[in-house]
């Protein structure tokens, strides 16, 4: 039996990751931003289908701090940034922890890709310099899977899948067929010594970033995702800013919810007021930043970076 | 038996997957932070020993396998079946097929004590102890003194089965194998 009181991560890691975190704020300080705090416990959620938040007697536990910084920015903030520890029910693994801290930021005025170039010198302020790489979702998905995920048919998809996973998957729907290849195929292939930008994601996939039409005819969302070292480390949007498609947006993900048995979560209604007065066009991403110092520190298990994980916690 | 959700997935869990018991020897949760989670599982199956990798939309569950560890005397075989007692105040006896025995064949004893893997109560497997002690029936006549030298010889044990021994062990001594890799350890004390 380990010593379940200790730290996983040793001294010097914790000393640091002190010393990257003062760096960190350093950067958006010298950038001009404004530090804030937002709840993290509050009586909306996240109906998002995919992440399941902690609920309390008292209210939920945010899985981001998006909500209220965008209440923030449509309240006049400007640019602003804030570390906070964040919920995640039931995720845990090597690049996983229940509780994790996570660096999110907004750029009025901004668009995705110049926020893309902003995370890349941050991680280059934090002493993580390699070679940027952007690819498009669907050039990246093309090249290493063979096939296009915008308009390839479900069942390709699913044909796809099912090579990745050793099982039938016939009863996957697009997305999931998408989401399988993307964890499965596509981001363990990429080149772990660079900083690969994922752009455009399919429009399914967007989130909360404004969609846009190719000139193919073909929809996808200005949203990024950040990739090196094998992590995962950012999702970023040029952010939606009309009221009544966010609305639409939050009350499909409740129907697809309840279609799957899963609760439907209260929707933001402060969110959609701020946007109906006003939220101004903007950037915004969201960092996990304990990766981020498995990727600075060379460590390869997140516990390696937290002083108590959820098992010790 | 009770179903698990991927969420309870953890090593040494035993399932059911395809009609057959299995134990989970790795499970890997991915996820991206905007899609679906998964859990990439390796099991061994507990009947061929082979693993399978499989993959796990995060919330799909298996059923449990009604399996259990438990030690057994060694009695005695008809040619068809290998007939093993429990160690506990139960002495109850179960019947052993040939595929059960097929890793601990070459080691089997009467009265000596091995590890059993029971599904539904019934031997699934038999695994011998890491050492076994087991006397020689043939092999060629010792040299004498010759204790230093190297070389070696075959010999034939009670159980039938065949070990490289060195040239100085003679018939009727009892020797020492590692069941793991079927090596001559030592003489027996």
């Amino acid at each position: 039996m380990p010593d379940l009181w200790k730290p996983t991560a040793d001294q010097a890691t914790l000393r640091q990751r002190h010393q990257l975190m003062q760096q960190l704020r350093h950067f958006f300080d010298s950038a001009g931003l404004m530090e804030v705090e937002t709840p993290m416990l509050s009586a909306h959620a996240t109906p998002d289908l995919h992440l399941a938040s902690v609920t309390s007697s008292d209210g939920y536990l945010h899985t981001s701090p998006e909500y209220p910084m965008k209440r923030l920015l449509a309240a006049g903030s400007g640019g602003i940034y804030q570390v906070c520890k964040v919920f995640r029910s039931q995720e845990s693994g090597r690049s996983h922890n229940p509780e994790f801290t996570l660096l999110e930021w907004y750029q009025p005025d901004w668009t995705d890709r110049q926020l893309a170039e902003q995370v890349i010198a941050l991680f280059r302020h934090l002493g993580y310099d390699r070679p940027a790489v952007f690819k498009s979702y669907r050039e990246a998905f093309s090249d290493l899977m063979g096939v296009d995920p915008l308009s390839a048919n479900t069942d390709r998809l699913q044909a796809l899948a099912a090579e990745l996973t050793n099982r039938d998957c016939s009863s996957f729907d697009r997305n999931t067929c998408l989401d399988v290849a993307m964890s499965l195929g596509v981001e363990p292939a990429l080149d772990k010594h660079c900083i690969t930008v994922i752009t455009d994601f399919p429009a399914a996939q967007a989130a909360l970033a404004i969609k846009e039409q190719q000139p193919d005819g073909f929809w996808t969302a200005r949203r990024f995702e950040v990739y090196s070292g094998g992590l995962e480390l950012a999702n970023g949007y040029s952010e939606l800013t009309d009221a009544t498609e966010q609305q639409q947006r939050f009350e499909a993900e409740n129907v697809a919810r309840a279609d799957l048995g899963l609760p439907e979560m209260p929707i933001d209604i402060h969110l959609l007021a701020a946007m109906k007065q006003g939220l101004p066009a903007c950037a915004g991403v969201a960092v996990g930043v304990d990766r981020l110092m498995m990727l600075c520190l060379g460590k390869s298990h997140i516990n390696d970076v937290l002083s108590f994980p959820f098992d010790r916690a | 038996m009770a179903f698990y959700s991927t969420n309870e997935f953890r090593n040494g869990l035993k399932v059911l997957l395809e009609g057959e018991p299995c134990s989970i020897v790795e499970n890997e949760f991915v996820k991206q932070g905007k899609g679906q989670a998964f859990n990439r599982v390796r099991l061994k199956n507990l009947k061929t020993g082979r693993t399978w990798d499989r993959t796990f939309k995060s919330g799909e569950s298996l059923e449990g396998a009604d399996i259990m560890d438990v030690t057994m005397e060694y009695l005695y075989t008809d040619g068809t079946f290998w007939t093993f007692m429990k160690t506990d105040d139960t002495y109850e006896q179960l019947n052993a097929g040939a595929e059960a025995i097929k890793d601990a064949k070459n080691w089997l004893k009467e009265q000596d004590i091995f590890d059993v893997i029971l599904y539904n109560g019934e031997i699934l497997s038999v695994v011998p102890q890491n050492f076994v002690e087991l006397e020689i029936t043939e092999t060629d006549p010792g040299l004498k003194g010759d204790t230093a030298q190297g070389g070696s010889k075959p010999a034939t044990l009670t159980t039938g089965a065949v070990v490289r021994v060195p040239l100085f062990i003679e018939i009727g001594e009892k020797i020492r194998i590692d069941t793991r890799t079927g090596d001559y350890v030592s003489r027996a004390k």
